[in-house]
Formats: C-alpha cells, structure tokens, sequence
C-alpha cells in the first residue's frame, strides 16, 4: 500500500484510534489510495480484503515475531521522521498483544527485515501501518491463546492474555515464550480480527511519552548523523558548480597526499574524498572543490521572469473539473497568484552510512522510502536488488523530498569504490540548499462571477506547476547515477493523480458553485529541480482560493466567515469554521486598530484528509512593512482523535513553518544556480517572529475514520495571513511570499 | 567631575553675557495649531517628503527598535547625559500634532521647540539648519501625515545646570551657525547637491566628525573620524583608511545596497543609514556619494599603487552569493604565532574562501576595520558578530565573544592588524577590549538587513528596525 | 596533542588545533548531542558552552579552549538520571524531529545559569540564534521557563534538605 508520493509528518504523538482501526477495512476499500505511478511496479500485488498494509504484507510474522524468551520484536515498513510513529505503534502492538511497550522491540523500514510499506508519507503511516499491526498483534494473540488452550486442557474462551503471557481462570500461565514454536506466526492474516474493546484500553488513547525523546535530550545516538560503526571512515562529496555543470579539469594529486586523506573518488563528473577524520574529510573536500574545474551548465532562466517562463513552458492541460452551466453574473473577478520555488530547510543536512561487504551493499539512510530508494540504488550500481539493504535510521525532520534520497546513493556509490569499510557520507549546508528538490514555483489564476445576491456563479481556476514528486523511482531521479561517467536519464516527470494530485492538490474548491471549472496545467519541464514539500500544491492552491474568497467576499460587502458559509455545504467544514472564528473571537464588521488585521483560510486537505480552519491576527507595521502575527487561531477535525496533543502538535507545527514560507521564504537563484545556499541568503522563522500564541481546537469525532493531519494547515495558514494583511494594510498582495519590502511598497508612503 | 566643570563654565558664560545674552537665548512661543487633516498635504509634497526624511533618517532616533515609528523613546547617551528623542508623530498632546509648519521650520533652522525653549544638540539642528525652505515644507507634510502615536517624551537624564535648556544658548552662541545652506561658489552642482544633503539632513559631520569637549563637532576637523553608539565613525576625509581609496561609484553602491567588496558591510549604526538610502532619488545618492569623496581629496600615488597591488593579488570578488562546488568555506592558511593560529582557525575559513559579498566574509586586507584608526569596531564584530535579520537576507557572522577570552582576542586583533593594517599597532588595545567585554562600552547591534544582494534587486531593501 | 575539558573529565585529542570544537566531540570524544546544522554559525544545532558562554561549537577551533571548560548536553544529565533541563523538555515533550533541540538546551542552560528569572522576553531573544524548522518554538520556550522553575526548586533543594536534617 503506497502513498501517492506526498510529503507527510504523520505525527502519530501517542495513539492509534480504537476506532480508526474498529473501521479500517471498510474504510480501506472506500479509500483506495492512488499508486503513484513511478512506484507501481514495485510493489507485490495486493492481497484482497486484508486491513491497512496486510494487503501487501500478508503473513503475520511479517509483522510480529515472539522470541522462546517472550520478548517481541515488531516490524514496520514505515520510518520515524519525528512523528512520534515509533511510539505510537508501540502502543498499538502493547495494547493487542498484552505486553508491555518496554518488551517489544521495534523494527522501522528495512528492505532487509520489514514489509514494503512504499512511502511515509502524506499521513497515511497510522492508517496503513497501525492498522496492520493491530490486527496482527490482535490475531498473533488469539493464536497464542488457542495454543495455551491445547497445553492447558482449557478451553480458549476461558482464557485470557495479560503480561506477556496466557492465563487460565484457575492461575495458571504459560509465557508466550513457552507457547511459540517455529513456523507458528508463518501464516497468512485473517481479514477479520478480534480486537480489543476501547474501554478497555491500557496505553491506546492515553498521553504516552515518545520513547526517543529522552535519547535525543540527553546525547544517545539517535540519528543517521550519530552512527559509529567499527572502523567507519568519512566521506564528502564535490558537486558541480551547477546544474548541468560539466567537469573539464582536476588534478587531485595533492588532496591525495593530504593529511588522512584515504582516497579520491571520480566517476564522470562525481566527485567524492574518503578519509579517517571527519574534519580531515572537510579540508579534503574543500582542497578538492579547488582542484577541480568546471564547465557551466545552461544557463537557468531569470529568477526576475520566472513566472512569465514558466508559463510559456510546454503544458499538458487537464480538466480536473469541468461542471461548467451557463450563468448570468453581475460581477466579474479576476486575479492572478505567483509562488517562489521554496526550500525544505532541514535543519540537519542529509547524511547516509553504506558499506560494502560479501557482494552486499547496506545503506542506513533517512529516505522515507527505504525500497524505492533501495530499488533506484540496485539500478544505479548495477546490482540485483537483492544485494542492496536500505535500513531507515532517523533524520532531521525532512518535510517532504528533501536530499536523504541522494545521499544514500551518493554513499553506496563510494562504499562500492571503498569497500570493506563503512562509510559516513555527510551533505554540508550548502550542498543541501544547492541540491536539494525545491517545492515548486507555481502561478495560478482565478476568476468568478457575483450574481445580484453576492453569491458565486461561477467559478474558473487556472494552475500552472511543474511535477511535485520525483522520488526515487528509478535510478535517473537520483542525482549521482547522473552524474557518473555512464549516467541514467533522467525519467520523465508525470503529474501524481487526482484526487490526491500533485500541483492540483487542492485546487478544487470544497465549496458548491451552479458552474465550476478547474484546469491543471502540467509543466513536465523543471528550470529547477523539484519535488515533493509539505502539502505539495495545496499550500499555493489554498492561498489563492482563500484569497480570491476574500476578494469576492470584498466585492460582494460581505464578512469572509459568513461568505464562505454561504457556499459550504460540507457540515463538517461549516463545523470548522464556525469553531474557529468562535474561538478566535471573529465579529463580522468588526475592524481592528489601525495597522492590524484579521484573517481567515480553510480546506479541507486534498480534499479527503482532515478539515483546518485558521484565523490570524497579524500586525503590520506601515512604515516599515514588517508584518508580525500575533496570535492563530486554528479548528481541525481530523475523525477519530488518535491524540488530541499530538494532533495540535502536528497543526501548531504547520501553522509556524507555514508562517516562516509565507511570510520570508523565497529560494534565489541566478544563471548558474541555487544562491541561497545557506541560513544568511536563505532566511526562516527565528523566535522574534513567533506569535504569542497558537491556539489548536480538535473537533473529536469518535468513530468517523481517520484522517491525516500532517499538512492540513499549511495552505489555510498562508491564506488567513494573506487575508489579514489585505485588512491590515488595504492593499492585496498575490505574491508569495509576503516580505517587508514588498508589503512596504504596496503599502507607500 | 569634567561635566559638571564644563556645566559651571557654561553657567558662568550665560550669567556674564548678561542681558545681551538674555535677548540672545530668548525665544517666542509659536502658538499651537489644529492639527492639519492629511488630505490637506500634496500626496506629491508627502513623498518627497518621505524620501528627504530617509535621508535624515529621522526614523533612527526617533524610534525604539521594536517599537512605533517616530515615537521617540530612544535613549541617546552622551558625555553629558543621557537624551531621550521626542514623539514627532503627529499625536495632538504627546507628538508634533500641534505645530505649524513654521514652528517645525524654525525646529529645523534654529534648534527651537515650539514653545521657544532650545532643543539639545542632540538633535543635530547644526546640519539640519541648512535644510531649505522648500525642503522644510516637504518633511512637514510627511511627518503630519504618519500615524499618531501617544507616546509621552521620557525626561531626559542630565545634571544641572545642563537640564536647564537656557544653558544651550550659551552653546548655541559659540558653536551654532545658522543656515541655510549657501552654496560654494567655486564647486560645481553636483558638489554643492552633494554637499548641500550631507551637511544638512544627511548630517555626516555628526558621527563622522570628532567633537569637542562641550559635545560640538571640532571646526577644522571636518570628517576626521568620530563616535556613534559605542562604533567608530571612520575618517571620511583624506585620513581615510580605505585599502582601496573610495571613488563616486564605489561610494554610491555602499550607500545604496549598504555592502560594496571592496570595503565590506555596513553595520552598527551605519547599516539603517544605507538601508534609508534605498529610499532616496538615486541622482541625491549620487550627489552625496561625489561629495563625500570628494573630501577624501586626491589619494596618494602611494596609496593607489598599494590599492592596485592589493587587488591584483586578491583578484576582483564577483556578485552573487554562490559559493565554490563543496560548501562556501575554505582550507586555512596554517597558523604560527598565536594570533596567527586564532586567524587560521576561527577566521580564515570564511575569509579567505573567496565567497562573494555580502554574504561572503571580506577578505580583511580590504577591512577598514583592521586599518582604520580605532579598534573598537573590529572588536564589536568580532566578539557580537553580526546578527541574523527578520526573514530577511543579511550577512550573518557568529560572534566569538564565548570563544575568545580577552588574552586571545587581543593576540588575534594584533596580528591582524600587523597582517592587514598597514598601519602603526593600536594603543589602548588591551583597554579597547576590556571596556568592550565588560560592557563599560555599549555598542549597539543592529541587523544588516539593509544589504542587497549583487546585482542591483530592489526587492531586498528596507529599514532595518 | 590538545587538551580539553569537557564536562568536567580532561581529555587529550590528537586533533589539529584548528578542528573546530564540533568535530572534536562527534568525532573524537563520541559525544554527538551537538549537531552538525551549518558549519557556520548561523543555525545553534552545534550549541555548547564555553565557561557558561553559549558558543557555536562548529566555528571553535580547540586550539582556543586549553583551561576552558566546555560543556555540552550530555554534561547536563543522562536518560537514566536526566538533569532540570533535560526534565523539562521531556516533560513539556518539546521535540518534533527533535535535532535542533540540543543546542537549544546548551543556549537556554547559559541564559538560565546566569540569569535564572529570565523574562519571557528575555528568553525569546537570548534564543534567536537558534533555528527550528519543524515548528516547535511554543514548546520550547515552555520548557525553558519550565527549566527556569525546576533550576530555581533544585537550588533550593539542598537548603530545604538541610534545614530538615
């Protein structure tokens, strides 16, 4: 069961939902995610009417292992990204199983050792991986139970778990230890399980610690960053000085000769230095950038003229919605929107470990798809898939296609060329924001028409954007197997489908318009490299709705909360919304101080994933143009709460980063490449920007399925800060970002 | 002790120029106004208003950073005290909303409030006295039509007799000539544009200038070098410690972008002065950019060979922020003696990797810092750095103030000043450093966020508060 | 050969003087709680403390820190005995992919040593040269001052030991 390729923090805090899971299998087949079509053929043909990812990955020792000495070992195909998933699925696991959370031990992505669960991404790890390892745990269980009734003589009815064992009404108690046997758990999942009762819940539903916060508080190993094997030696690569750059000249001898300096790796135009120390490999690969020359690459087009060339790209235009009827309007609106490629900014640049050893390649890598990855590496190496491992080991946080993909590849291909020992592959800050896949520039158009009433009559929205994932995939998506001296094409882009979409995500509107029409222009060609970022499309494509809302609501003299009732239908998004301006304290009419202003955005993410409303208060500060929010109000209704702080956790995130997007971030770049290479050219939020407060209100819905929350407050965000600045200063802003200067400009004198 | 010496000396003054001296320092009140509507104000008069006030930068010390725009509350040490700047938003009871445009007119001219009392030459009305009339008029529009803010003045901290305002007009009478400016008959337009926006609203002199002991800017030593806010001012004139003398161009990218390669960044309380450039007409820019070099005069042969000596062997640093193909540091030069090995170490990485400015560290033969004639600003970087700006793009330098103890940063600070300098050591070096960790000198830290990338981008300007 | 003190044990590294102090505690002495973000002191990730001064420890050359004392997060506690800080922030659960957080732990550790009533004001700014990208700013700044309250109970702590004895 894969993910269509969306970036996602499934911040699982704590819990999987007792109800979420009591539904998944109805819920699975009404949801049937889309393949994303770069990983279909990867995946094993799916298994019918099994829940979440048993489908693909059947056999309940797959999922569960018990060892003679009743400990459990538990398998994921999906990877903690500081979600919080480790601990949430421990939970799940603990709670059907009977043990304690401190007797499992949990396996993460490894194509050695865990199902293939695709991406994790776009928050569907609690849905497709919780809700396989609930019923597994539930259904390994029963199995132990049916086997104590055999040894004990009892009937299983009578019989219960507790502990990490099997007790019968009389006292006695056989360990699960006692009770495996191989070959017990080598069966295939039932589709239906006996699943605990909710009120009898001992750690699902309950605010349970993350288990890796205390390592990463008190300097245990935690991250990709922090492995030490024996005998590790470190790496650094040199990257071309741009996209397309060409290497004419090195002349290594004299890094081969520099202090600890253990090799000089080229292939084409990859170049990479192996040595003892890490600040050793440092010097080295700076010694080794010098040594080398360079050929430019084509020159990248004017950042100034990036739209208008965007837009004269070659397009393949689709009708993602046409329901289009003939009205008559009184008024017409039109306005045009523009987005700057942005960057992830993970704060911890990407890193692999890789050794080769006995024809095997093992990679420990922070991708989000250790398979895909693992495959476009196989393919890059000219290896058999089965001799590369990709074993997930925790990043920084990565929002999305960030350079973890590349870098894995980047250290299997110098293990490959210095075998035996591992080797530590670290990306520096400015080989990240350079390489990186950007979220995309995108510009969208939206027009309306008002009848007499006020009311929307039509509805006509325009979105221009390259792809939004080109994950791994095969080898060509990964930066060295293009580089090397006999490269992979690079594949060619195609847009991820409707209803999750890519660049279309969210363009259409949750409201009800007479006639509406919904155009997405694909842009296969990429000025720039980009891929999948938080929210993908939606966060511009929300912005320019909501915004356009606002402006219609303008002309049509009415409040924007009351305009957007007026054409929502969706109860449960006339539920987020009203809460939200309630608990924002919104008064139609009302009008702030001079130079304040209040702003509102709501979507429903793609769609089908969790509902967010969020109404700011942002101040501007006219003569200089520096905006500053002040407080957020956020509503979510994401089905059935797993865990309500996690979940605000999640939302509170959103709403910061997206702040930080919309209101400074821009990648810049000139003819030959990224120039906003570190944190001075490429700047984010710092603690005098944060609000003095975020409010999160969960609208629980118990037993309603379960939605994902990781993105849902990106797109609302930027438009409620958008919307509050229009009120703040007068003038609408279109442009992404929201800086001072221009804000200041709009603003005058 | 000195002040209150000076405070009797001035006394003494006043009380012997006696009568004569009374009608001197007496003024008239002028009686308040209605406050004027702001569509009563030329939108065009309010612009050029803006632009004119930009270069004053009124919006500097009359605002706390973090604060309303040009509500004052801006503490302003001096020898003699400390000075509070006043509200002059439009605010009816606590800001300038009641004056008439001649009372805000004779503020400008003759250093007056508009009840008649003097004004502390804190607000350098030394310069703005030669702000024309016409110049006057456009300023008065634009304040008159900011938002009005109720802020109080706060009093100011000074000892009697110096808080008794009668007292400046003793000042006043020796050190006060009043405008406007009269052009200089044997220099061209350009010269007097130039030198007309200088001394008057841009008020150079203020900071670049030395002063004497009564706090007045030393005649005959026009742009010798000063003192702003804990920096050195460095010498503009033909004392300029430039590595490589300035020209009108050079001169006019710094003041406009703020950063120019061959002379670094502008920072501490330079950085809002080229960050309100952006908001002056360019030929203004260019005007006080011809004038200010200008009286740097004609550089030595000396000094221009060592200028070309030096270039050819740095090599020109191009524009954009784009660093080499690994990360945008380099391999230091070994070290040997201390101060060598602190460059090598802490230093050169950056300075020496040929990362372009503003986001490049300059490579510091070229640093005014390590030439010029004080090394208070070097020690400022060095120890506070230079601080990130508001989701804006700024030059961001660690400080090293936790990493270098006072020993190691005097070491480091000499070698590079026998490195770089070309110049004598400094004396008081050891003492320099003291005050300045101790805090016994404040200098203030204030975001470069007025830098704009290379080439020219309008979009990256702005006020730096 | 330099020497070094780090949390409190002497250590002698056959590291060039000029390694910054950052590869020194990944590299050498396998403390890894400071993390790589930048390199250039623009993002707090490698944060540490100098002699109670919060430096970035990926522009601190060793050669810089003979009779200094450095301390980092694995000074301040471990998992098994974690000190007031570290409580804190597992308490107030203020980590979302959590790399950043170290170094926001060694700058809130110089602030509050100095200046344990901080202000929230005070706070916020002293903590700007630190960057987290995943958003947990609120989180953060509740667990410094939840810091700032549980340093201020253990200093008193052995005074109200002691009275009770």
């Amino acid at each position: 069961m894969s993910a269509a390729g969306e970036t996602g923090l499934s911040r699982r805090g704590v819990l999987a939902g007792a109800g979420a899971l009591v539904l998944s299998f109805s819920m699975d087949c009404a949801q049937a995610q889309p393949q994303e079509g770069q990983n279909a053929r990867q995946e094993p043909r799916p298994a019918p009417q099994l829940p979440g990812s048993l489908k693909s990955s059947p056999r309940l020792d797959a999922w569960i292992r018990v060892g003679a000495d009743s400990s459990v070992t538990l398998f994921t195909g999906k990877a903690e990204l500081g979600q919080g998933i480790r601990t949430a699925l421990l939970q799940v696991a603990a709670e059907e199983l009977e043990v304690e959370l401190a007797a499992i031990r949990l396996v993460t992505a490894d194509t050695g050792a865990t199902p293939n669960e695709g991406y994790t991404a776009g928050s569907h790890s609690m849905q497709d991986s919780g809700t396989a390892i609930r019923h597994a745990a539930a259904q390994v269980r029963e199995i132990l139970i049916a086997r104590a009734a055999g040894r004990l003589g009892v009937p299983g009815e009578g019989l219960r778990a507790e502990g990490g064992a099997v007790v019968s009404p009389d006292g006695r108690r056989a360990s699960y230890g006692e009770l495996v046997a191989d070959g017990l758990l080598a069966v295939r999942a039932a589709p239906e399980s006996r699943l605990k009762d909710p009120a009898r819940f001992r750690v699902m539903n309950q605010p349970v610690q993350r288990v890796d916060i205390p390592a990463k508080v008190t300097g245990g190993a935690a991250y990709v960053q922090d492995m030490r094997l024996p005998g590790m030696v470190h790496a650094r690569v040199v990257r071309p000085s741009g996209p397309g750059a060409r290497l004419e000249a090195l002349d290594s001898g004299a890094v081969e000769r520099m202090p600890g300096v253990l090799k000089v790796i080229r292939d084409g135009d990859f170049l990479a230095v192996v040595a003892e120390r890490e600040f050793q490999c440092i010097q080295a690969m700076r010694a080794l950038s010098a040594a080398a020359r360079w050929r430019a690459g084509p020159a990248l087009p004017k950042q100034a003229e990036i739209f208008g060339t965007l837009r004269g790209l070659p397009s393949e235009d689709t009708a993602i919605l046409d329901k289009r009827t003939p009205q008559a309007a009184q008024r017409r609106l039109e306005a045009s929107y523009t987005r700057q490629y942005q960057s992830h900014g993970s704060i911890g640049p990407s890193c692999a470990v890789a050794q080769v050893r006995d024809g095997v390649v093992t990679v420990w890598t922070h991708t989000q798809g250790v398979y895909p990855d693992r495959d476009a590496i196989a393919e890059m190496l000219r290896l058999p898939k089965e001799r590369v491992r990709c074993i997930h080991t925790e990043g920084s946080g990565c929002y999305g296609h960030n350079g973890a993909d590349d870098a894995a590849a980047d250290a299997a291909l110098i293990a490959t060329a210095f075998p035996d020992r591992p080797v530590r592959l670290q990306w520096m800050r400015e080989q990240e924001n350079a390489w990186e896949p950007l979220g995309p520039a995108m510009v969208t158009q939206a027009r309306a028409g008002l009848d007499a009433s006020g009311a929307i009559v039509d509805w006509d929205y325009e979105v221009w954007s390259n792809t939004h994932s080109t994950r791994p995939g095969t080898a060509g998506s990964l930066l060295a197997a293009r580089l090397v001296a006999e490269p992979f094409p690079e594949p060619a882009p195609k847009p991820l489908p409707q209803p999750e979409g890519g660049g279309d995500r969210n363009a259409i509107p949750l409201y009800t318009f007479p006639s509406a029409r919904v155009m997405h222009h694909f842009l296969p060609r990429m000025p720039l490299r980009v891929s999948a970022m938080r929210a993908l499309g939606a966060y511009m494509n929300v912005f320019t709705i909501e915004s356009f809302m606002d402006e219609l609501a303008a002309e049509a003299g009415a409040d924007p909360v009351e305009f957007r009732l007026r054409h929502m239908q969706d109860p449960r998004a006339r539920d987020v919304i009203a809460r939200a301006a309630q608990a924002f304290g919104w008064k139609a009419g009302e009008r702030p101080p001079r130079g304040r202003g209040h702003g509102f955005g709501f979507a429903r993410y793609k769609n089908l994933a969790a509902y967010c409303a969020v109404a700011t208060e942002l101040e501007v500060a006219r003569e200089t143009g520096r905006a500053r929010m002040l407080r957020a109000v956020a509503a979510v209704d994401s089905g059935q709460v797993v865990n309500p702080d996690g979940l605000r956790n999640q939302v509170e995130g959103a709403i910061m980063q997206s702040m930080s997007w919309t209101l400074y971030e821009s990648v810049s770049f000139d003819e030959a490449g990224v120039t906003s290479v570190d944190w001075s050219t490429y700047p984010m939020l710092r603690f005098n920007g944060v609000p003095l407060s975020v409010e999160v209100h969960v609208i629980d819905r118990p037993g309603l399925p379960f939605l994902g929350s990781g993105e849902c407050g990106q797109g609302p965000t930027a438009a409620a800060i958008g919307n509050a600045m229009a009120q703040a200063t007068g003038k609408r802003l279109r442009d992404l970002p929201l800086t001072r200067e221009r804000i200041k400009a709009a603003v005058g004198v | 002790m000195r002040t209150r010496n000076i405070a009797f000396s001035l006394l003494a003054l006043v009380v012997l120029g006696g009568g004569a001296f009374a009608a001197y320092a007496w003024h008239p009140a002028i009686d308040p106004i209605d406050p004027p509507r702001r569509e009563s104000f030329d939108p065009a008069l309010v612009r050029r208003g803006a632009q004119l006030a930009a270069l004053g930068n009124c919006n500097v010390c009359h605002t706390v950073p973090g604060g309303q725009v040009f509500a004052g509350g801006l503490a302003l040490p001096t020898p003699f005290g400390t000075i509070y700047s006043t509200n002059i938003t439009p605010d009816p009871e606590t800001g300038i909303g009641r004056w008439s445009e001649a009372a805000f007119a004779r503020s400008m001219r003759a250093g007056l409030d508009r009840d008649g009392s003097h004004l502390y030459p804190a607000f350098p009305y030394n310069h703005f006295t030669l702000v024309s009339d016409e110049d006057n008029r456009a300023l008065y529009a634009y304040l008159m039509t900011r938002d009005p803010v109720r802020a109080p003045a706060r009093e100011n901290d000074l000892p009697f007799p110096l808080n008794q305002r009668f007292v400046l007009a003793g000042w006043k009478l020796l050190f006060f000539r009043e405008g406007p400016y009269r052009p200089a008959q044997d220099q061209g337009e350009e010269w007097n544009r130039g030198a007309y926006l200088a001394e008057g609203l841009g008020h150079c002199g203020a900071c670049h200038t030395p002063r004497n002991a009564l706090g007045a800017e030393k005649r005959g030593e026009h742009y010798a070098g000063g003192e702003a806010e804990g920096w050195h001012a460095y010498a503009i004139n033909a004392a300029s410690a430039a590595a490589v003398p300035w020209t009108t161009d050079s001169m006019f990218d710094y003041l406009r972008r703020g950063w120019h390669e061959h002379h670094g960044i502008a920072r501490g309380p330079m950085a809002p002065v080229t960050a309100n450039m952006a908001y002056v007409p360019e030929e203004d820019a260019r005007a006080v950019a011809a004038y200010t070099v200008a009286s740097m005069g004609q550089p030595s042969a000396e000094r221009q060979r060592r200028a070309e000596a030096l270039l050819a062997a740095r090599g020109p640093v191009g524009g954009g922020a784009r660093p080499a193909a690994s990360d945008s540091q380099t391999v230091p030069a070994s070290g040997g003696e201390p101060g060598a090995a602190i460059y090598a170490g802490a230093c050169a990485t950056c300075h020496e990797a040929g990362r372009p400015l503003p986001f490049g560290g300059i490579n510091l033969a070229f640093s005014s810092g390590v030439r010029g004639e004080s090394p208070e600003n070097l020690i400022n970087v060095v120890l506070n750095g230079l601080p990130a700006a508001e989701g804006e793009r700024a030059p961001i330098m660690p400080g090293f103030r936790g990493v270098l103890d006072d020993a190691q940063l005097v070491a480091l600070l000499s070698h590079l000043r026998a490195r770089f300098g070309e110049a004598p050591a400094w004396e008081g070096l050891d003492k320099a450093v003291r005050e300045a960790r101790s805090g016994d000198r404040l200098a203030s830290s204030r975001p470069t966020d007025s830098v704009q990338a290379a080439p020219a981008d309008p979009t990256q300007r702005g006020t730096t508060w | 050969m330099v020497k070094l003190t780090v949390n409190d044990r002497q250590h002698e590294v056959d590291a060039p003087g000029d390694t910054p102090l950052l590869y020194v505690l990944r590299d050498y002495l396998e403390l890894h709680a400071a993390k790589y973000g930048c390199g250039l002191g623009q993002c707090g990730s490698c944060t540490v403390m100098v002699d109670g001064v919060a430096v970035f420890s990926c522009v601190t050359p060793v050669m810089l820190l003979e009779g200094k004392k450095v301390t980092t997060v694995e000074g301040l506690g471990t998992a098994e005995n974690p000190g007031p800080m570290q409580r804190a922030f597992i308490e107030e659960q203020a980590a979302q992919c959590g790399y950043c957080i170290p170094g926001m732990m060694m700058r809130a550790q110089a602030l509050l040593q100095r200046n344990p009533r901080a202000s929230d004001e005070e706070i916020r700014t002293h903590m700007q040269p630190n960057l987290c990208r995943c958003g947990t700013h609120a989180r953060i700044l509740r667990a410094v001052r939840r810091a700032a309250g549980l340093i201020q109970t253990a200093e008193a702590a052995p005074a109200v030991r002691s009275a009770a004895r």
